[in-house]
C-alpha cells in the first residue's frame, strides 16, 4: 500500500509515495451550492428543506404536460453576488441549455444548465490550510442549474418512490481550476468558499442537509509532468469525506499506475462506512446528455445597472474582515482566522466587541483580544459540548460584554467568571444579576481581607515565623489560606498587597 | 332563415347582438352538428356540458350588456391544448386519460371572452404530421371530397381535427398550432381561413410542447374577419412563458382594411418551384392580380435560402421534440407499461414503445440523432446557422415589400393513405409554410379556389415580425376578390 506523507523538504506539499517515488496529486472540485431563495429556480414552488414529500411541487417541477419554466430573478443574483464574491467576470450574456437524460426523479426528462454560456466567469479566492499553508484557487465557473428530485429506493422491497421536492431547486455549480495538491488545500478551499457563500448570503452552506455538496476530481502525477487521467467522485458531502476520498482515490491510482496499468477515466462513488472509493460508470458508459439551447427561456442578459446592484449588496467578506481584525483591532492571525471564518460567528462576535466596549468605556481594539479569547475559549467550549451552533447560542453578545466588564472592573476574578458563565448557560440569565443573586462577587474590601488575613495568620504564626525569617515561597501559602478562607471570592490582587503589608 | 351553422362568427356575433338567437339556441345548434358528424372523426372529446354552461353564461351577459368579445361563440379545441378537467391527449395513446388539473393561458382567454367549447379536437399525434394520419384515435376525414368520388381525402395537419370541423359547419372557429404549417395547410386543404401569429404573440402555456422554438398557437375560422375576432381574444402576453411577448394586441378585427395602395406585395421566386402545378401558378398569379387590384404594388423578392428551409425544420423542430416528449416516461401520468420484474429503462422502453406512434418515435430518434456527440455540429448547430439565415432573407425581403404572398401548399388535399408510406412526400407538404415558422412570422392561408376536381386551394400571406393587422388585411383584400364559396355537400 502506498502511503502518503508530508514531505518537509518542501513546506505544506503532499506526496503520495509510491514504489517508484512520490507522485503528486492534482484535486479540482465541483461545488453544487443550493442558492437560498423562496421559491425554486424556474418554478413559484417552495424550497423549504424537510417538508413532506412531494408537498414543494409545482406543475411545473412535476414536468406537467405543456408547463414552462420561468426564470427566477432571485437566483440570478445570488448567483451575481456570488461571482462578485469571488472576484469573478460576470458574463453580461448567458443561456440556459438542456442536459437531456432519463431518471425517474427527473421528471422532464432534461435537466436545465447553463453548458455552453455560465452567469458567471473566471475568479479566484485565496486559502490557507490549518498548517499555515497559503495557495490562490483558480474559479473556472458559476452556471445555474435545477436539482433533481429523490428517488427512494428503501421503502419497500419492489418498487421504487419519488420525491419532488427539490426537483427544480436552484444549485449554483462552482468549478474550481485543478489548482489544489492536498486533500487539506480541498478541504481548506470548500471551509473558505463556505464561509463566502454563508457571509453573502447566497447559500446556508449545510452540507448535511444537502445544501452543499462537491464532485472531487482527482488525479495523480509525477512532479513536472502532465496531468494524468483523472477519476470524478460525485456527491461528497463533508469536508471530512472530501478529503478522506482523496486519500484513498490517490492511492488506488498510484497503486494501479505502478502496477503497469493504466486510469480509467469514470465516475466514481465514495462509500463513507468503508472509507473507499468504488466505481459508478466508465467514460464508455458515459451518459450522452445532448446538451441544446433551453427553447423555452431566452437568454440572460445582465445589465450594468443590475450588477453594480449586486456589487452594493455585499456584506464585507471573509478575507477583508480578516484582515481588518488583524490590522485595526490587533488579534492575531490565528484569532482573526477563527472568528472570520463563519458569518455568525464574526457578527456575533462584532456584537459582543461593541457591547464590552461601550461598557468599559473604551475602543474596540482595547478589548479586542480579551473579547476573542473568551469567545473562541470559555463560548466555543461551552457550544461545542452543547452541540449548538454560534446562532443558537444561550448566552446573547450582551450577556458576554457584560461578563468581560464585571472581569475587567474586579467584580468577578476568573474563576468566579467561570462559575458565572456556566450558570448563564443554564439559566439565560445576566451575569450580574447571577453574581449579585449567588453571592459571588470579587471581595476587594480590604477590612473584611484584613480581618481574614489576620484571623490566617494567628492560626499559622509558625509560618508567619518561618516567612520572616526568609522562607519567601510560603507567601503563596498564605494567599492560598486567605482565598480559602474568603470562599474564593477574595480579590487576589489585594489580597496580595494586603499580606505584603501584614507580614512585613 | 339561414342555419345557425352555417353564420360565420361575425354573423352570430351580430345575430347575438341583435337577439335573432340566444347563445343556447347557437350553440345547441352546434353540438347537434358536432353529434351528426362523428363519421369524420373530428372531436376526441365532446363536452356539450361545457358548451351549453357557456351559452347560458353568454346569454346572461348579453342581456346584463357586459358580453365579452366571443360570448356564445361554439368553438372546437385542438387536442394540444391543455384543458381542465377535461381529457387531454395531443392524439397521443401515451396520455390516454389524462385529465389537466390546469387551463392552458389561450382556452383560458378564450373561455373569459365568453366562448363555448364544444369539444376536443383531434390532430396528428403531438402535432406531428400534416394529413392528421398519425393520431392515435384515428384519422380525420375531411368534409370535402372531389367531384364525382366518394373517396376519403385528408383534412391536412396537424390541426386536421380544427379544419375539418370548421369546414363542416361543426363550429364557428377551432384553435390550432402551427410549427411549420400546422394551421395554414389544413386550412388551404378545407377551404378555411387560419392564421399563425408571430412567435410569442399567444402563449404557449399549457400547450403540450412539440418544438418549443416553432410552436405557436393560432386560429382556423371561415374567413379573415373571424380568423381576426378569434386571434384578438387569445393573442397577449403572459408572465408564464418566457417566450411571450409582451406588446399591446390590436382591435385587429376593427381596424381590417382591404385597401392595399400604398403597400408592396413581394412575390419571393424561389418559391416559384420547379414542376409546380400549373392550377396552383395561375392561382398564385390570380392572387398577384387581385392585390394589384387592391391599390397594392407587386415587387419580386429573393429568399435565397428556401431551399434549406425543410431539411433545416426537419433537423431544428425532431431535436427540441426528443427532448420535450421526454417527460412521457410512465411515472407521472399516462399510461405506464412495466415488465414484470423489470428495470426502470425496461418500464421507459415498454411505456414509450405502447405510447408513441410510429412518426413519433421516427422523430424522436431524428432528433436524439442529430443532438447525439459527434454529430451536433454537423446537423442542430448547422441547422440552427441556416435557420439565422433564413430569417436574415425575411428580413431583406421586407426591406422592399410589406407583405409575401405564396401559395400555402404543394398540392390539394390527398386521398387518405396515399402518402403515409413515404414520410419524405408527406413532408413536402410543408415546403411553403416551414420557412415563415422558422423565422417566427405572422403568416396566414386564405381559401383562393378551386382545382379542376374542385378542391380548394390556399395562398399564404407572410408578415413581419408582429404585423398580424398587415397579413389580415392583405388577406381581407384577397378574400374579397377571390370570392371563395364552398360548395360543400354534406355526405356524413
Amino acid at each position: 500500500m502506498a502511503t502518503a506523507y508530508h514531505d518537509d523538504g518542501r513546506t505544506g506539499s503532499y506526496l503520495v509515495e509510491g514504489r517508484t517515488g512520490p507522485w503528486e496529486l492534482v484535486i479540482g472540485l465541483e461545488v453544487h451550492a443550493q442558492v437560498v431563495s423562496n421559491s425554486k429556480l424556474f418554478s413559484g414552488a417552495a424550497t423549504e428543506f424537510g417538508g413532506e414529500p412531494n408537498s414543494q411541487v409545482s406543475l411545473v417541477d412535476a414536468a406537467m404536460p405543456g408547463m414552462l419554466p420561468v426564470l427566477n430573478g432571485e437566483c440570478v443574483r445570488q448567483a451575481v453576488r456570488t461571482g462578485l464574491a469571488l472576484g469573478a467576470t460576470i458574463n453580461r450574456w448567458s443561456r440556459f441549455d438542456r442536459k437531456n437524460y432519463f431518471y425517474a426523479d427527473l421528471p422532464q426528462g432534461y435537466q436545465i444548465s447553463q453548458f455552453q454560456h455560465p452567469v458567471v466567469g473566471e475568479g479566484a479566492i485565496e486559502i490557507e490550510t490549518d498548517e499555515g499553508e497559503k495557495v490562490t484557487v483558480g474559479i473556472e465557473r458559476i452556471h445555474l442549474e435545477q436539482d433533481a428530485g429523490k428517488s427512494i429506493h428503501d421503502l419497500s422491497p419492489d418498487r421504487s418512490y419519488v420525491d419532488l421536492n427539490r426537483s427544480g431547486v436552484a444549485l449554483m455549480e462552482i468549478v474550481s481550476k485543478p489548482d489544489m495538491r492536498s486533500p487539506a488545500q480541498a478541504g481548506a478551499y470548500v471551509s473558505t468558499l463556505r464561509a463566502i457563500l454563508r457571509a453573502v448570503g447566497s447559500c446556508d452552506g449545510n452540507m448535511q442537509e444537502g445544501s452543499m455538496r462537491a464532485d472531487v476530481n482527482v488525479s495523480v502525477r509525477k512532479a513536472g509532468e502532465p496531468f494524468g487521467t483523472r477519476c470524478e467522485i460525485k456527491n461528497v458531502n463533508s469536508i471530512r469525506f472530501i478529503q478522506q476520498a482523496i486519500v484513498y482515490e490517490a492511492k488506488r491510482q498510484v497503486e494501479i499506475l505502478e502496477d503497469g496499468g493504466s486510469i480509467q477515466q469514470e465516475t466514481r462513488l465514495f462509500d463513507p462506512d468503508k472509507g473507499e472509493t468504488r466505481s459508478l460508470r466508465s467514460k464508455e458508459d458515459a451518459h450522452d446528455y445532448r446538451y441544446f439551447p433551453e427553447p423555452d427561456l431566452l437568454p440572460l442578459e445582465l445589465t450594468e445597472e443590475f450588477i453594480a446592484d449586486c456589487a452594493a449588496s455585499l456584506p464585507e467578506l471573509p478575507a477583508s474582515k480578516r484582515a481588518r481584525y488583524e490590522s485595526e483591532l490587533g488579534l492575531s492571525p490565528y484569532l482573526a482566522g477563527v472568528l472570520t471564518a463563519d458569518a455568525d460567528g464574526s457578527a456575533w462576535f462584532e456584537a459582543l466587541l461593541a457591547n464590552s466596549a461601550a461598557r468599559q468605556a473604551k475602543t474596540p481594539a482595547q478589548v479586542a483580544e480579551k473579547a476573542a479569547n473568551w469567545m473562541t475559549g470559555d463560548l466555543f467550549g461551552a457550544l461545542n459540548k452543547l452541540g449548538v451552533e454560534i446562532a443558537a447560542s444561550p448566552v446573547t453578545p450582551a450577556q458576554g460584554g457584560e461578563l468581560l466588564a464585571l472581569m475587567a472592573d474586579g467584580t468577578l476574578s476568573g474563576p468566579l467568571a467561570k462559575q458565572v458563565f456556566e450558570i448563564m448557560l443554564e439559566t439565560r440569565e445576566d451575569p450580574g444579576a447571577i453574581a449579585e443573586a449567588r453571592g459571588l462577587k470579587q471581595v476587594s474590601d480590604t477590612g473584611a481581607l484584613e480581618t481574614a488575613i489576620a484571623e490566617v495568620m494567628a492560626a499559622n504564626a509558625d509560618k508567619v515565623a518561618d516567612y520572616r525569617g526568609g522562607k519567601d515561597k510560603l507567601f503563596g501559602f498564605f494567599v492560598g489560606q486567605v482565598m480559602k478562607a474568603s470562599g474564593g471570592k477574595a480579590n487576589p490582587a489585594v489580597v496580595n498587597e494586603l499580606l505584603k503589608k501584614a507580614l512585613g | 332563415m339561414t342555419a345557425l351553422t352555417d353564420l360565420s362568427l361575425a354573423a352570430m356575433k351580430a345575430g347575438l347582438a341583435a337577439k335573432d338567437f340566444t347563445a343556447r339556441e347557437l350553440v345547441a345548434a352546434h353540438v347537434a352538428a358536432v353529434e351528426a358528424a362523428r363519421p369524420l372523426n373530428a372531436f376526441l372529446v365532446e363536452t356539450p356540458d361545457h358548451a351549453l354552461a357557456a351559452a347560458d353564461a353568454a346569454d346572461a351577459a348579453l342581456a346584463a350588456g357586459n358580453a365579452g368579445l366571443l360570448a356564445g361563440i361554439p368553438l372546437g379545441i385542438k387536442d394540444l391544448f391543455c384543458t381542465k378537467g377535461v381529457e387531454t391527449t395531443a392524439s397521443s395513446k401515451i396520455l390516454q386519460g389524462f385529465k389537466p388539473t390546469y387551463e392552458s393561458t389561450v382556452t383560458s382567454k378564450l373561455f373569459e371572452a365568453g366562448a363555448a367549447m364544444l369539444g376536443k379536437l383531434n390532430l396528428d399525434e403531438f402535432a406531428m404530421g400534416s394529413s392528421n394520419e398519425t393520431s392515435a384515435y384515428g384519422p380525420v376525414v375531411s368534409p370535402w371530397r372531389a367531384e364525382g368520388s366518394t373517396a376519403k381525402l385528408v383534412p391536412g395537419g396537424s390541426s386536421g381535427g380544427s379544419s375539418a370541423a370548421v369546414a363542416a359547419r361543426l363550429c364557428a372557429a377551432a384553435t390550432g398550432t402551427d410549427t411549420g404549417g400546422s394551421i395554414r395547410q389544413p386550412a388551404a386543404f378545407t377551404g378555411i381561413a387560419g392564421i399563425k401569429p408571430t412567435y410569442g404573440r399567444c402563449s404557449r402555456w399549457g400547450v403540450i410542447a412539440f418544438a418549443s422554438s416553432l410552436d405557436q398557437p393560432g386560429v382556423l375560422a371561415r374567413d379573415v374577419t373571424d380568423n381576426a375576432l378569434v386571434l384578438e381574444a387569445m393573442a397577449g402576453f403572459d408572465p408564464k412563458d418566457s417566450t411571450s411577448l409582451n406588446v399591446p394586441v390590436p382591435h385587429y378585427a376593427g381596424a381590417l382594411s382591404a385597401d392595399l395602395r400604398g403597400k408592396r406585395v413581394g412575390i419571393p421566386k424561389e418559391y416559384r418551384v420547379e414542376g409546380m402545378d400549373p392550377q396552383l401558378v395561375k392561382l398564385w398569379e390570380d392572387g398577384v392580380a387581385w392585390a394589384k387590384d387592391a391599390g397594392a404594388e407587386i415587387v419580386e423578392v429573393s429568399l435565397p435560402h428556401t431551399q434549406e428551409a425543410l431539411p433545416t425544420y426537419y433537423i431544428v423542430a425532431p431535436a427540441e421534440a426528443s427532448s420535450n416528449l421526454a417527460r412521457y416516461d410512465g411515472v407521472r401520468y399516462g399510461i405506464r407499461v412495466a415488465p414484470e420484474g423489470g428495470s426502470l429503462a425496461d418500464m421507459y422502453g415498454a411505456t414509450r414503445a405502447a405510447g408513441f406512434g410510429a412518426e413519433v418515435k421516427r422523430r424522436i430518434m431524428i432528433g436524439t440523432y442529430v443532438l447525439s456527440a459527434g454529430y451536433y455540429d454537423a446537423y442542430y448547430l448547422k441547422a440552427q446557422k441556416v435557420r439565422a439565415l433564413i430569417a436574415q432573407d425575411f428580413e431583406r425581403a421586407f426591406q422592399s415589400c410589406d407583405v409575401l404572398l405564396t401559395p400555402t401548399a404543394p398540392t390539394a388535399a390527398f386521398e387518405l393513405g396515399s402518402k403515409t408510406a413515404d414520410p419524405i412526400a408527406m413532408y413536402l407538404n410543408d415546403v411553403f409554410t416551414v420557412p415563415a415558422s422558422l423565422a417566427g412570422l405572422p403568416a396566414m392561408s386564405i381559401p383562393a379556389g378551386l382545382d379542376a376536381q374542385g378542391l380548394p386551394l390556399g395562398l399564404q400571406l407572410i408578415g413581419r415580425p408582429l404585423d398580424e393587422q398587415g397579413v389580415l388585411n392583405a388577406a381581407y383584400a384577397l378574400e374579397q376578390r377571390a370570392a371563395f364559396t364552398a360548395a360543400l355537400a354534406r355526405w356524413w
